[in-house]
């Protein structure tokens, strides 16, 4: 790969790995995603999918690896006593504000109202004047049809309600890369397509995400790329209508078909 | 709890002694306090209901040992010793209380972090030091303080009475804030952090407003501990040092006169009220982020 593809690319992950005590969850995975991708990841609980999620942020702190946001590799060293850590906090806290990140569980703070969730980090990360954010909060809520509900808490909505508010709360920074943690994997059944709809829009939009997620139709038919993870590895990658259509992988067979019924 | 209607001879019998018997109680804990707020309008110097008292004659009540409370000596009924020194001790139990209060929740909240990490080494045993205020007898902390510190001079100083009020109330705070933190999603502090807040931000916007309950009731235990405790005051605090509770017992040590009715009348409205308001607020809080109470 030449430099200047290299720096058009939205995240580049080399080589991550990343144990917690005797399990290696992590064993070197790669990832590039170009501006404007949608990638899924799929994989069975427990292939290290949401690890990795978290690792690009930095919300854990990975073993080894390199990973890089629009060019710029996060610099990392070792601790006193031998840890990885990063060896500049002030760089990862200032990617973190380019990198949206959607939980499983929403993770809404109770003790603000969702226009307060979303207005929080604009005022305060961004330094926007107040009226100014409010403005954006709105219109980000208004995009994900939660325009009606910004005076509310989060304990007095629903759960899919919650999960939107939690994404306009991610989008409203306008992050280079949105990072998905099975987003619908807490809902009800039945409350599931709302988010999954404003996640579709998203991707129309042609923002840059990155999903870990079990919706094989979100996969399927949103993403551009799916990887599929087993016990920490890359197991098979490929675009949608290869993977879904011709599953070279037998295990990722394996993982449909227990999926799907 | 009602008798229900297929209820036994036996069971309505259990029903009403049990009844009886939580009336007795409840009647043991309150009737002490309730006794005192009558007397302590009474125009005799002696703790007693007189006889026109309890005939309700007008003139058998009076304000004056609240004006003797105050500071107000001009009343000619007043044949006890009248000072100031009721003033000087709210005063001093105040400001030693509000001080003492602050430097507990400050340090207990930040005690109180980082025990609940899994990483600190020796958790078990730091708690059980932090806490033993609590556990060892009170007489013991005192004279152990009082010989500690006489060494760094500190005996008959505010800056002396602060520091030992603080380690009486500080397990308190440390026990409400870690019983809260345990209770605490972390992964609600993830969400500040992967928008790009730094963890001194995240500390103040998100964890501790979620906290805010424990620290409270932290607070209020430290301060209600500093506010009525006398042994301490009695062994550390010098001739400057008077607080309520010490010129309470030494009110009722040297000339027993009703004005000691008077400031415990006060303290029990003064806690009702408090504690009042604070449980408004709290359920004010909880209804609005429809928090259940664990």
């Amino acid at each position: 790969m030449t430099q200047t593809s290299q720096a058009t690319l939205a995240l580049k992950v080399e080589d991550l790995h990343k144990r917690f005590g005797a399990v290696e969850v992590l064993k070197g995975v790669h990832l590039d995603a170009a501006t404007g991708d949608v990638i899924s990841m799929l994989g069975a609980s427990g292939s290290g999918k949401s690890t990795f999620l978290r690792c690009i942020n930095l919300l854990e702190t990975p073993d080894s690896g390199n990973i890089t946001v629009h060019g710029e590799t996060i610099g990392m060293t070792t601790d006193k006593s031998g840890r990885p850590t990063p060896s500049d906090m002030t760089q990862v806290i200032r990617l973190r504000a380019r990198l949206g990140m959607v939980f499983q569980s929403f993770n809404l703070w109770s003790h603000m109202t969702v226009l307060e969730n979303v207005t929080e980090a604009l005022i305060h990360v961004l330094k926007m004047p107040k009226p100014d954010a409010l403005d954006r909060a709105q219109a980000t809520l208004d995009k994900v049809g939660m325009y009606d509900r910004q005076d509310y808490y989060p304990a007095h909505i629903s759960g899919g309600q919650q999960q939107r508010a939690a994404i306009a709360r991610a989008l409203a920074m306008e992050p280079d890369l949105m990072l998905f943690d099975e987003p619908t994997s807490a809902l009800d059944p039945e409350l599931v397509g709302e988010v999954l709809k404003v996640m579709r829009a998203l991707a129309d939009e042609g923002r840059t995400m990155i999903v870990v997620t079990h919706e094989i139709g979100f996969a399927r038919d949103v993403s551009n790329k799916v990887i599929f993870l087993h016990e920490g590895a890359i197991e098979s990658e490929g675009i949608p209508a290869d993977m879904f259509g011709n599953p070279e992988s037998a295990r990722f067979r394996q993982f449909l078909s227990n999926t799907l019924h | 709890m009602a008798l229900p209607a297929y209820a036994s001879p036996a069971q309505r019998l259990w029903h009403y002694i049990y009844l009886t018997i939580c009336s007795l109680v409840l009647f043991f804990l309150v009737m002490p306090l309730i006794a005192v707020i009558p007397i302590s309008f009474s125009v005799s110097p002696f703790l007693q209901f007189t006889p026109e008292m309890l005939r309700l004659d007008p003139e058998a009540f009076s304000l004056r040992w609240y004006r003797m409370m105050i500071g107000d000596c001009s009343d000619p009924g007043i044949t006890t010793v009248c000072s100031d020194n009721w003033k000087i001790g709210a005063k001093n139990s105040l400001f030693i209380g509000v001080i003492a209060t602050a430097l507990a929740t400050t340090l207990g909240i930040f005690a109180a972090l980082g025990l609940s990490r899994p990483i600190m080494p020796f958790r078990k045993l730091i708690m059980a030091i932090m806490i033993s205020p609590l556990i060892v007898p009170l007489i013991i902390t005192a004279s152990g303080m009082f010989f500690f510190f006489a060494k760094l001079n500190l005996v008959s100083t505010y800056t002396g009475l602060i520091l030992a009020h603080t380690i009486l109330g500080f397990p308190f705070v440390v026990i409400t804030v870690t019983a809260t933190l345990v209770g605490f999603d972390a992964s609600l502090t993830k969400a500040a952090a992967s928008l790009g807040g730094g963890p001194v931000r995240n500390f103040f916007k998100v964890q501790m407003p979620l906290i805010l309950p424990g620290v409270i009731s932290g607070a209020l235990f430290a301060f209600i501990t500093s506010f009525d405790e006398v042994v301490i005051v009695l062994f550390i605090g010098g001739p400057d040092q008077i607080t309520l509770p010490r010129q309470m017992w030494s009110g009722i040590r040297q000339e027993i006169s009703p004005t000691i009715l008077s400031v415990a009348t006060i303290l029990v409205i003064l806690s009702i009220c408090l504690l009042t308001a604070v449980e408004l607020l709290r359920r004010r809080s909880e209804r609005l982020r429809g928090i259940r109470p664990t």
